[in-house]
């Protein structure tokens, strides 16, 4: 087998396949697109691979098994498969255009250039759902996955009073990690609603015949023991002058108020939507996980011809669903571009039936944890839109004078024309005009995304090769 | 269903919102038809220039008539459309461009306009203290400023509302007809009738004109604008080259946007527009030398508007030259939006009173057949 070779910058301005991110999905990806010989390139935004789910594998000073997990580790594997698959892999590289045409700008080192690929296969993986209550803009108020990001990376945890609010199989997940390495969490508000334990309990017997039964329920446990738990919180709010010092809550009836020097907040993940949505890729509301999902194929191709999206950026699965999506559309394209490599790998129903494998307990997962709708539409003065200090009043009173959808709103509160470009208001904003206006998300709509989806600096574009028209005119002139 | 109405406008920018307004104050009922939302295409998305600056001297008078509405924008449509009046300032980049400056600062005064005021390269260090070095001078006019051309078109589509027009948002008007001396129009299952017929559907204008008899050489362009994140205020003018295609504005919250007319590639009836950095490199690359200040700034948007530029960059304004009723306000050639207020104002005149006191006499249709015998 060819060694991959880890290059600072694309060796090649043309690929058979160019895949974009190197978490589960994208490693899977490579590793097969590359094995069977199509000139494969991954780049990756990251100083090495994993995503988020196995963030710094490679580097990690974590090394005590047991404390990141086994699920974890079990990205080794993948890594080493990539390592030896032949692929161009190229990291701290964001990609910051993708067009019709496959062509992909992409920065590397402050440098951009275009890349064109006869076939993208997106992974670019989830964000946290946006957490907008009275007070998540203070500092210290972070997001549970900010929190697991610097665990992962350089090993810190908290050790001032720290809580976790919030819900999902994530926030377990982290409040293990951060306690096994010595962390220190205070107490944990979980937003559980009631009345989705008896919502769930369709799904439960695809639930706890799932792996996610045993492992989801020894972590909960493992956290109970050693951190009080407070469950059906509601009219969470954080407080401080210019700085975090409480946070209060509503539970069984009563009002607490706690000080409170970190807090962490997490209600789930949803499909990162930017790269795929400025590509011109379709994408629906997704009323079970409460986000919007490409309208994919069997084998996640999009409504763009050429582009496929595997991992959770097709809607959310976790990290073994991500390996099986991103194997299904590595096959895909292999398929469509060198048919005869295809003899030599997994047979298509076999990586089905792995999908459909890794699938089951999500939908349980999905209803269990579906984050009230207080969580999801503010009210008052409850900031939207961090980047342009847009409240729930302000965009209601838009509404009322008569902006329809999240781009209308633009002309009245400029959200989502910050450096973040909506993705930590975006979903909030269409529920909340869709309650405003009683229409479904659908209908409202999203922002119309557009590159660069990663700021570039106005140095870095001015250096960009030249067209051919330019440099004539200059040879001319 | 047929509703009767004083004339139907199709399309929902700041040229039918604008036209709309103006009927509804000559005491007009008129239903404007948007197959978006107004503002959805160019007029919300330009570069929101409001400029008399630089104009071809046909559509002049249009001009400086629009710029009398800018400046008393607030009383019409009770939103101040975030415009701003620091002029607008042309650069030019070495004597060669001064020199053609000076003679059309000449010929413009000699027309008797004044609002071009020719400046040495103090006066432009003065306006533009970031400009490079090496710029001899430029024009400037002074009344000129920028505008937010999304908060304007849904401040002249509110409005018009308000007074009394019907606004159908989200279907296209289809099957224009002429039918016992009306116009009639479908909009999904309703029909609308009237005795007057606007053509303000931009991109989408041409082919209207066509299917009623009367093309005009026009194409769909989609001019690039990119924005950069907040950097320290350091200019206030709009500011536009000679020789270069480039232009330049920063806003009050320190972010600045930068076009000039590159084009990306349209695609009309998906609603869509393909970028080509290729080009916004080359508007980048004139950023970065004239502006050095500019370097450091991060670009966090791009995008384009669709819209209809004709053969000689110059609108088509008034009425048809074959049919009763029929008007034409379209192919404003990616210099519309200043022209909005006046031009729906003037419209209103042709139609309530059969003319207008603002020269607009080469703007008409007729100046693409004239030559031609009709078939």
């Amino acid at each position: 087998m060819t060694t991959s070779l880890v290059t600072t910058t694309p060796g090649r301005d043309t690929y058979d396949v160019v895949v974009i991110g190197a978490g589960p999905a994208g490693l899977a990806a490579t590793a097969m697109a590359a094995g069977a010989g199509l000139s494969t390139l991954l780049v990756d935004e990251n100083a090495g691979p994993g995503g988020q789910v196995w963030r710094a594998i490679a580097s990690t000073p974590v090394k005590a098994p047991e404390q990141l997990g086994a699920d974890y580790w079990a990205g080794a594997d993948l890594v080493a498969e990539v390592q030896a698959s032949g692929a161009e892999i190229v990291h701290r590289a964001t990609v910051w255009s993708l067009d019709r045409q496959l062509e992909i700008g992409v920065s590397v080192g402050g440098m951009s250039s275009f890349i064109k690929a006869r076939r993208v296969i997106l992974a670019t993986g989830a964000l946290e759902r946006p957490f907008p209550i009275p007070g998540w803009t203070l500092p210290g108020v972070m997001t549970a996955g900010a929190a697991q990001t610097m665990l992962k990376s350089s090993g810190l945890v908290p050790d001032g009073r720290t809580v976790i609010a919030g819900q999902g199989p994530l926030l377990w997940l982290l409040a293990a990690q951060i306690l096994r390495l010595g962390g220190r969490i205070d107490r944990i508000l979980d937003t559980t609603e009631r009345r989705n334990y008896l919502a769930a309990l369709p799904h439960v017997l695809d639930f706890v015949t799932s792996p996610y039964f045993a492992k989801g329920l020894a972590m909960m446990r493992e956290v109970k023991a050693r951190v009080p738990v407070t469950t059906g919180v509601s009219e969470l709010a954080a407080a401080g002058e210019g700085q975090l010092a409480s946070v209060s809550y509503v539970a069984g009836g009563r009002r607490e108020t706690i000080p409170v020097d970190l807090l962490l907040l997490h209600q789930g993940v949803v499909p990162n939507v930017n790269l795929a949505m400025a590509a011109g890729i379709e994408h629906r509301w997704d009323d079970r996980q409460l986000c919007w999902s490409p309208l994919l194929d069997a084998d996640g191709n999009t409504s763009v011809a050429g582009i496929a999206i595997a991992g959770d950026g097709a809607g959310i699965g976790g990290a073994t669903v991500a390996v099986a999506r991103g194997r299904i559309a590595a096959r895909a394209a292999i398929e469509a571009l060198a048919p005869a490599a295809t003899a030599k790998l997994a047979a298509e129903n076999v990586l089905r039936t792995a999908l459909a494998q890794a699938e089951r307990g999500r939908s349980f997962l999905d209803v269990l944890f579906r984050p009230a709708p207080q969580f999801r539409i503010p009210s008052g003065d409850t900031i939207v839109c961090r980047c342009e200090e847009v409240s729930a009043k302000d965009i209601l009173d838009a509404v009322a004078i008569g902006a329809t959808g999240p781009n209308q709103l633009k002309a009245y509160r400029r959200t989502g024309m910050g450096p973040c470009q909506g993705r930590l208001c975006g979903l909030t904003v269409t529920q909340l005009m869709a309650q405003a206006r009683g229409k479904s998300p659908q209908d409202i709509g999203y922002y119309r995304l557009r590159a660069p989806v990663k700021p570039i600096t106005l140095a870095e574009l001015a250096a960009m090769p030249q067209t051919e028209a330019d440099v004539k005119a200059v040879v001319r002139g | 269903m047929t509703r009767l109405a004083d004339a139907i406008i199709v399309g929902g920018g700041i040229h039918g919102c604008s036209t709309a307004l103006h009927m509804c104050l000559a005491g007009m009922k008129p239903v404007l038809i948007e197959k978006d939302y107004a503002g959805r295409h160019a007029s919300g998305v330009n570069a929101g220039g409001v400029r008399q600056l630089a104009r071809h001297v046909a559509e002049i008078p249009l001009s400086i008539r629009s710029m009398e509405i800018w400046a008393r924008i607030e009383q019409l449509v009770d939103d101040d459309c975030s415009f701003e009046s620091h002029g607008q300032v042309l650069v030019a980049e070495n004597a060669a461009e001064l020199e053609n400056c000076r003679a059309r600062v000449a010929e413009l005064n000699a027309l008797g306009f004044t609002h071009e005021e020719l400046i040495d390269a103090a006066e432009l260090r003065r306006l533009v203290p970031a400009v490079a070095e090496t710029c001899p001078g430029g024009v400037v006019s002074r009344r000129d400023g920028a505008a937010n051309p999304a908060q304007t078109t849904t401040a002249f589509r509110r409005k018009a509302a308000a007074l009394g027009a019907t606004v159908r948002e989200g279907i296209a008007a289809s099957n224009v007809r002429q039918h016992d001396g009306l116009w009639q129009v479908d909009v999904g299952a309703d029909t609308y009738a009237a005795p007057v017929l606007v053509n303000a559907a931009g991109a989408w204008a041409g082919r209207i004109a066509a299917s009623l008899g009367e093309p005009v050489p026009v194409e769909t362009v989609a001019p690039m604008l990119m924005i950069t994140s907040r950097v320290q205020h350091f200019i206030d003018p709009v500011v536009i080259l000679r020789g270069r295609k480039l232009s330049f504005k920063q806003f009050a919250n320190g972010t600045v946007l930068i076009g000039g007319g590159h084009l990306a590639v349209p695609d009309q009836d998906r609603n869509e527009t393909m970028l080509d950095w290729r080009s916004l490199a080359v508007s980048a690359r004139t950023v970065f030398e004239l502006f050095p200040v500019m370097r450091a700034a991060m670009i966090t948007r791009a995008w384009a508007g669709i819209e209809a530029r004709t053969r000689d960059d110059l609108p088509v304004l008034g009425p048809s030259a074959r049919h009763k009723g029929l008007y034409h306000q379209f192919g404003f050639s990616m210099h519309g939006f200043q022209l909005g207020p006046a031009a729906g104002a003037v419209m209103t005149e042709l139609i309530v009173n059969g003319g207008t006191q603002t020269r607009i006499g080469d703007l008409g249709i007729d100046r693409f057949h004239s030559s031609q015998p009709q078939r």
